[in-house]
Formats: C-alpha cells, sequence, structure tokens
C-alpha cells in the first residue's frame, strides 16, 4: 500500500483562533480610548521620580502616538497574528497604556510616580501572601476559595489581640486565626470529603458574619480594642540608597519584606525540595504518592495549615502594617483577587507576585486617580481593581491550566 | 522470599471480592493469576500491596505472619506493584516520578537531583531499560512509562513484583519487549506475579496459572498441559466459544465516506490528520491503533459528539459533517461508545429507562409531554429478554449490573432498531469472556442484515477476528489498510508502533 501524503496545512483550533481575535480586538480598542479620550487633554504630565527629577510627557500627543501604534498592532494581529510574541506584545501595549492614562491623569500638572509605585508594593502584600496560602493549597490538591475569610478573619484577630498586648502578639493571634479556619477546611474538606468550594463559601461568611458582629457590639463600645499603631517603614540599609528602587522596593514595612521571603521561600521550596516535590505530587496525582507510601492525607493537612499561617500573616497586614485598626468587612474581596492571582500567576508563586503587582498597581492608581482632578467619578474609580481582575482572569484563566486533583478528595483505600 | 496469602476473605458492600483465596508466590517464578473481569484479581492484589484491608485471612512472609497496613509496609516487605492505571505524575519527569517517596535529599532537605538522576540511569542500564531520566511522563509512550513503573519498583528492592494487566495498554512489539523484561526480572532472582484475562499470555510466560472465578481460586493448571479453551472453561465456569464465527461477507454499496477529516483539539493538538476511508454495507471495518492515537476523536465526530477541524462526513451520499447526535442517530447511525459509564449509560437510570435512553422522545413512548411508561416497560423487558442481560430486574439502577450486563444494555439499546451504520468502540472492553462471545456474534448478525459496521479496538486479536478489513491508526493518521486473513498480527503490531513490516518496505 502506498499513500501520498497530502498538503499540510497548520491547523488551529476554533478556540486558539477565538482568543487570537479577541486579543486584536482588544487592541484596536484601547487604540480608541487612547484616541478619543485620552487624547481630548492638553498640557504635560509630570512624572516625579526623585525629589529634583520631573520626567515630563506631553499627554495628548502621547496619547494620540500610541492611539496609533495600537490600532496597527491590532489590525496585524487580525490579518496575521503575532504567535507566540502575542502575551508580549499585548503586556507592552498595556503597560504604555496605563502610562499615557497617568499623562492623560495629570495632564497640567505633576505627580509623584515613586510614590505611586511604593504603594504599589505596599497594598499588594495581602494578595501576594493570600496567594501563595493558595498555591499551597491548590498545590495539594485543596481548593481553597477561603481565603477571603481567612484574611478577614485575621486581620479582626490582629487589630483585637494586637490593640490590647502589642504588634507582635497581634501577629501571633492572626497566625494562629488563619491557622484555625484552615483547619476548619481541612477537617471538611479531607476527612469528611465535602466538596471544597462549599466549604470555602461556608468559612467566608462565617468569617464576614462573625468579624462584623464583633465590630458592631464589642469594638464600637470599647474603641481601645481596636486602636494600635501601626508597623512604620524601615529604610533597609544601602539598598534604600538607589534611586527610585530603593523608595519604591526598600523603604517599607516589615509586612513587605515577609511577603518578599514568602515568595522566595514557596518558591524554592516547591520546586527544590523533598516536600515540594510530594506536594506537586499530590495535587496533580495523589494515588501515585499514596502507592509509594506518602502520607497524602497528612502532607494535605499539613501543607492547608502552613497556608493559613501565611494568610494569617496577611491579614494581620490591614491593622498592623497599615491602618491601625479593624473596620467591617475591611478585606473588601482582597481574598478573591488573591485567587485570581493564584490562576493568573499559574499557580507559581512568582507568577502569583507579578499578578499581585498588577492587582496592586490599580489600587494605588486608583487612589492617586481620586487626589488628582481628572473628572471620574469616585465610585467608579474604586471599582477599578475589580475590573481588572474581571478582565485578567476572563482573558487569561481558559489558557492555564492548574493542578489536576485540585477538588478532589482522597480516599486511601 | 515465600509470600502466602491464606484464606483472604475481603467484602464489599453487596459483593465477596475475595472469597477464602489461598496462593503461594515465590521468587525465581512467573505465577499468572488469571480470571474475569470482576473475579476479583486486583482485588487480592491490593490487599496484598496494604491497599485494602482484608475482613478475614493473613499474610506470611517466609512463614510468618505480617500486616500491611499501607503500600510503604508492602514496599518494606520486598513487594512492588506495577498498576494497570500507571500511578506516575504526568507533568513530572521519569527521575522525579522514580525517587518520589524515597528523595535523595542534600542540605535543608533540598532534593538532590542529580543523585535522583544517577540512580535511574544505574537500574535503568542493570536491566537494560532504556530511560532518560529526564523525559516528561506525558510524552513518553507508554511502553517506556511502564518501564518507568518498573524501575520504580526496583529501585525500591521489590523481591515479588505485581504486575495487574500489564498487557492491555501495549503494542504486540511492546509486549514482546515486555516479556523480555520479565525474564531478565526472574534471572536476576526476583519473583512475578502476573495479572491478566488473556489466555494466550498467561501460557507463554506463566510457571503456574492459578484461576480465579467470583472471588475464589477453582483451580491452578500447569501451563506446559494446560489448554486454552480448558482454561476458559474453568475462568467463566462452561464451555466457551473463543472463535469468532462468521461467514465471508458481501459487501454493497458505500454507507460511510470519510473525507479528508482532520481534528485539532483544545489544546491544539491534531488528534486526526487528514483521514478518508469507507465503509460499504455488509462490511465489518476495523481500525486498530494503540490508545490516544486519534480513535477517540475520529469515533466522536462520527457521532457528533465533537467538531471536525475540516473535512466531510457522508452517511449514503449525505453530508451529514454538522448534523446533531440526534439526527444521525435518526438516520440509523448506532454508537456504542468506549466508556460506557460516562457515555454509554446513565448509572443512576433504571435498566429499562436506560434501554429506552435514546428513543424516549418517539411517539411510541411519549405523546410530548408526558412519557408513557408502561410502553417502555414492554419494550425493555422484550430487549432483556432477547439480548440475555442479567438484571433481577428491569427497574434496578444501571450501575449496579455487571461490566458485562450493562454493555448487553448498550448493545441492546443501539441495535434494536433498523440501522445503516453501527459504531463500536472497544466493544467488550472489561466485559467477561461469556459476553464478548455474545456480542461478537451480535456485531456479525448486524453485519450480515446489511449495516455498515465500523469496529474500533485496541485489542489486535478482536479487531483481527472480526473485521473484513482492518485500517491501522498511528499519530492521527491511517497508516495502513489491510486484509486481516492475509495479514499477521505481528505486521499489525509494526503498523500500530509507527513502523512498517518488512514486506511492506519492499513493496
Amino acid at each position: 500500500m502506498s499513500t501520498v501524503d497530502p498538503v499540510v496545512l497548520p491547523l488551529v483550533s476554533a478556540e486558539q483562533r477565538k482568543q487570537a481575535r479577541s486579543v486584536g480586538f482588544t487592541l484596536v480598542v484601547l487604540g480608541i480610548v487612547a484616541a478619543f479620550v485620552l487624547g481630548n487633554r492638553p498640557g504635560d504630565a509630570g512624572f516625579k521620580l526623585v525629589d529634583s527629577y520631573i520626567f515630563v510627557i506631553p499627554a495628548q500627543p502621547f496619547a494620540r502616538m500610541l492611539a496609533v501604534v495600537l490600532i496597527a498592532l491590532g489590525a496585524a494581529q487580525l490579518l496575521k497574528g503575532f504567535g507566540k510574541w502575542t502575551n508580549v506584545v499585548l503586556s507592552i501595549a498595556a503597560a504604555t497604556f496605563v502610562v499615557s492614562f497617568l499623562a492623560w491623569a495629570a495632564s497640567g500638572g505633576s505627580f509623584s510616580l515613586t510614590g505611586m509605585l511604593q504603594d504599589t508594593v505596599t497594598r499588594s502584600v495581602p494578595i501576594i501572601l493570600g496567594a501563595i496560602a493558595g498555591i499551597l493549597c491548590e498545590r495539594s490538591g485543596i481548593i481553597n476559595i477561603a481565603i477571603e475569610g481567612q484574611l478577614l478573619g485575621s486581620a479582626f484577630a490582629g487589630a483585637v489581640a494586637g490593640s490590647l498586648l502589642g504588634p507582635w502578639v497581634g501577629i501571633i493571634a492572626a497566625i494562629a486565626m488563619g491557622v484555625g479556619l484552615s483547619a476548619i477546611l481541612a477537617v471538611f474538606s479531607i476527612r469528611y470529603r465535602v466538596d471544597q468550594v462549599i466549604v470555602g463559601f461556608a468559612i467566608n461568611f462565617f468569617a464576614l458574619g462573625l468579624t462584623s458582629f464583633l465590630a458592631a457590639r464589642v469594638l464600637t463600645d470599647h474603641p481601645d480594642y481596636n486602636i494600635l499603631a501601626p508597623f512604620r517603614p524601615i529604610a533597609l540599609p544601602l539598598l534604600s540608597d538607589i534611586p527610585v528602587i530603593g523608595v519604591v522596593l526598600f523603604t517599607q514595612t516589615l509586612f513587605v519584606y515577609f511577603a518578599y521571603v514568602a515568595v522566595a521561600v514557596a518558591t524554592w521550596s516547591l520546586y527544590h525540595t523533598k516536600w515540594g516535590l510530594r506536594t506537586r505530587a499530590i495535587g496533580e496525582y495523589p494515588k501515585a504518592a499514596g502507592t509509594l507510601g506518602v502520607d497524602v492525607i497528612k502532607l494535605r493537612y499539613r501543607n492547608v495549615l502552613i497556608a493559613g499561617a501565611v494568610a494569617g500573616v496577611g491579614g494581620a497586614w490591614w491593622p498592623i502594617g497599615m491602618v491601625g485598626r479593624f473596620d467591617q468587612n475591611i478585606t473588601n474581596g482582597r481574598g478573591f483577587i488573591a485567587l485570581a492571582a493564584v490562576i493568573f500567576g499559574r499557580w507559581h508563586p512568582v507568577g502569583a507576585l507579578s499578578a499581585a503587582l498588577v492587582f496592586g498597581l490599580a489600587e494605588a492608581m486608583q487612589l492617586k486617580m481620586s487626589n488628582l482632578d481628572t473628572g471620574i467619578p469616585s465610585e467608579f474609580l474604586l471599582m477599578a481593581p475589580y475590573l481588572v481582575t474581571l478582565v485578567v482572569v476572563a482573558g487569561f484563566v481558559g489558557r492555564s491550566r492548574g493542578p489536576k486533583a485540585a477538588g478532589q478528595a482522597y480516599d486511601a483505600q | 522470599m515465600q509470600l502466602e496469602l491464606r484464606g483472604i476473605t475481603k467484602r464489599f458492600p453487596g459483593v465477596i471480592a475475595n472469597d477464602n483465596v489461598n496462593l503461594t508466590l515465590k521468587t525465581g517464578e512467573v505465577l499468572c493469576l488469571i480470571g474475569e473481569n470482576g473475579a476479583g484479581k486486583s482485588t487480592l492484589m491490593n490487599v496484598l500491596y496494604g491497599m485494602y484491608k482484608a475482613e478475614e485471612g493473613q499474610i506470611l512472609l517466609d512463614g510468618s505472619p505480617v500486616v500491611f497496613t499501607s503500600p510503604a509496609d508492602a514496599i518494606a516487605a520486598g513487594i512492588g506493584m506495577v498498576h494497570q492505571h500507571f500511578m506516575l505524575v504526568p507533568v513530572f519527569t521519569v527521575a522525579e516520578n522514580v525517587v518520589l517517596g524515597v528523595e535523595p535529599t542534600g542540605r535543608f532537605g533540598s532534593l538532590d537531583i542529580d543523585k535522583a538522576r544517577e540512580m535511574v540511569r544505574e537500574v535503568s542500564d542493570r536491566y537494560n531499560l532504556n530511560l532518560d531520566p529526564d523525559a516528561i511522563i506525558e510524552e513518553l509512550p507508554v511502553g517506556v512509562q511502564q518501564r518507568v513503573e518498573i524501575v520504580k519498583v526496583l529501585l525500591r528492592d521489590a523481591k515479588v513484583v505485581v504486575f495487574d494487566e500489564p498487557t492491555a495498554v501495549l503494542t504486540p512489539k511492546e509486549i514482546i519487549e515486555f516479556f523480555e523484561i520479565v525474564k531478565t526480572l526472574i534471572a536476576a532472582g526476583r519473583g512475578v506475579v502476573f495479572i491478566t484475562h488473556k489466555l494466550k499470555e498467561a501460557l507463554n510466560v506463566a510457571d503456574r496459572i492459578a484461576v480465579l472465578r467470583r472471588g475464589q481460586v477453582v483451580g491452578e493448571v500447569d501451563p506446559k498441559s494446560a489448554t486454552e479453551s480448558q482454561i476458559a472453561e474453568m475462568m467463566v465456569g462452561r464451555p466457551v466459544q473463543l472463535i469468532v464465527d462468521k461467514k465471508p461477507h458481501a459487501p454493497g454499496e458505500v454507507v460511510l465516506e470519510v473525507k479528508d477529516l482532520s481534528i485539532v483539539d483544545a489544546d491544539g493538538r491534531t488528534m486526526v490528520d487528514h483521514v478518508s476511508f469507507t465503509v460499504r454495507a455488509g462490511e465489518v471495518v476495523g481500525i486498530a491503533g494503540v490508545q490516544g492515537n486519534g480513535q477517540t476523536e475520529l469515533v466522536d465526530a462520527l457521532t457528533g459528539l465533537r467538531h471536525s477541524t475540516r473535512g466531510r462526513v457522508e452517511l449514503d451520499g449525505q453530508d451529514i459533517t454538522s448534523a446533531s447526535p440526534r439526527e444521525r442517530h435518526s438516520k440509523g447511525i448506532a454508537h456504542v461508545p468506549e466508556d460506557r459509564q460516562r457515555q454509554g449509560l446513565v448509572g443512576g437510570l433504571s435498566v429499562a429507562e436506560n434501554l429506552v435512553l435514546t428513543r424516549y422522545h418517539d411517539e411510541e413512548f411519549s405523546n410530548g409531554i408526558v412519557m408513557d411508561w408502561p410502553a417502555a416497560h414492554r419494550v425493555a423487558e422484550s430487549l432483556i429478554t432477547e439480548y440475555d442481560i442479567r438484571t433481577p430486574s428491569a427497574d434496578i439502577e444501571a450501575s449496579t449490573l455487571s461490566g458485562g450486563n450493562q454493555q448487553k444494555v448498550i448493545v441492546a439499546r443501539e441495535l434494536s432498531r433498523p440501522l445503516r451504520l453501527s459504531i463500536a468502540a472497544q466493544p467488550t472492553r472489561g466485559v467477561d469472556v461469556g459476553s464478548i462471545e455474545y456480542i461478537h456474534s451480535r456485531i456479525i448478525k448486524e453485519r450480515d442484515t446489511g449495516t455498515a459496521v465500523l469496529i474500533v479496538s485496541t485489542e489486535l486479536d478482536e479487531v483481527m477476528a472480526l473485521s473484513d478489513r482492518l485500517l491501522v491508526m498511528y499519530r492521527g493518521k491511517i497508516v495502513a489498510d489491510l486484509d486481516p486473513k492475509a495479514t499477521s498480527a505481528m505486521d499489525v503490531g509494526l503498523y500500530m508502533a509507527g513502523s512498517r513490516p518488512a514486506s511492506a518496505v519492499n513493496a
């Protein structure tokens, strides 16, 4: 038998084509926004980097130039496609768009870019730590949507214990609360095999209800239970002297430095230790580990509890690292944003860090915008971080694949 | 080392999986455990491996009783197990999979991956297994994955290695290589337990054969003197017809025509690659191939469960490329899916409900709003009788039936109406020998009434026996169109592995 090989055309699936098309449309839409919205304000925008240097961008010409480039890139993507460079093109385009947006907002004046970036890093902390908690759980095969509840519960515990007994005790109390809420997740999903999403949901409502009740009933009557002096930023010797970067990265509170260490330790442990190998194995295919004598149940318990401790520190950030008190629902959905960062960061601590910084930037920009007179209603600005989450999750989640066994109870039999 | 199972009884709710089983395993020999699916072979080995706890009986290691509460205990006692579904983490490398649980470590619990590579290389070289420690599991052929499993047990110094249905997923060439490895293991003084339901293989490699039926050891036979039909009779409990009895076929007009069909999956991989073929009335066309070479996707496209990326499918000259599954069904296409639990049956519905599942909307059973259950029951009862479905009642949940009887429910539902084309994927997977005999005879009967039949199976013996024409699929392409009567199983096996037999290379 002999066959003639037909001409082989490169085939792409319908999903891939759809995705490529939506990237193209996004670019074109950004270009149109740049042309008609960002291009309507004359005047130069000053970005203050250090006290003595202000970087100036002429807002209107910059926006118009950007508009042309974005529409051209969008057209190129729709017609031909950038293939594996698509995400790079999209990221650079998005970053430039953000710069143009800031120039539009600040046109005719100036603001401290360094300050905004410093704020970005500060505000990423609970998202980074929440995301690491999420990664530790999901890599072990337990879906943790209770990050929000863990952050909120620990913020409350940290505020009360911190006010009465000092910030360090506050942090310990927050960790204990995080571990306690994790223990509920662990026992119900590992021991009793309840659907993990439902347990997580219940924990979130439990934490919200309990802390709101206690805040309204107890803290309003005893204001001294809810006031403490938060940590001050510590300038690291030498490192903090680097221009711009020194302020952004190395003049921060202990919480920020803890987050750096947490990302580094989590990355190294997951990929370069025995514990990491076993953890990834029980998240992908627990039976393979189980038949080799690894105690899947015990390791899952341990990792979920460690995750609770990390989330606990993240929760303590509000009272002890930032505002010095607890308010009802102070976390305001940061735990869910952390969950989005887990997925956007592809279940990798460094990826989650990058994602958390994007969300932190959205938050810092929102704060900055409300100080500048832009004419955008403040309610709309408050939506920004969530809007970014929505766009990112809708645009990228379809593409990443998480640990296979996440969400499935393990049965040793 | 000698391992003795004495009086092992293991019950699951409603079933006795092992009933007072006695068995002795020794190093230096191959013990073959043969029995139908559901006879209790895997359960017995899981008891031995510490995965299940037996209600009664004990395990004796060199004469003294031992208790295995987890696989770790069994591993420590020198027992290794290669499971039917490989216990490998698909995204890990070979080395990572092999050392999982016995990781070599450096400072601060860091993983010494160089040492792990070294360990894999050492065992792989000693037993001639030829493994790359850095290869990612999901990118390896199944035969190589099996060698990774073997390295895993050898690295843990297993004295007795249990293989659960090791040949089910292998190509004929890989099976031969596998038997070579088994010989090497025996020569190195280890013992092998080989679980199978394939008679030929048991007779080929075993030093002793123990036959299991309904949880009990019904006897031990000597492979040197036993015959296939003798063992089959012990397995089933009655004489069995092992050869498919069929008349020469009389192909008629073209019923199914597939033209240049390609399918790309969601991850962008080309699963079916420019496939064209025809199936004529009164002819059985078989598609052989190792699991995962595009057969599943091809069947999905032919039955309307998946969109094709390009190409055309025609039934009796009519384009049905984008017809829905129900439209295809009403045009006379039957589909026996490869995964009966997920696609063929609704386990929680009754046998009767499953039997009318494709026809509930017919006038016969409903007036558009309300089902006519008495009518459905009458039809179900007659199908249960006609197809010899062994069920206590038409009203019990389909999931409680044995694999063979579940398959008969599907076959009864799909074949009990006038058909143009019948598509059956893995029609006898996990089905007992007795039911295989029956399902094969139904398929041939269908062919003889003038239906076009397409059989997709990874069981080479099955497609060779049933088909009038045999196609081989490899990496999404049809690589051979053969006459099964004029071709040897060995040659088909070579096509399945992506190479060509010497006779075809010169031609």
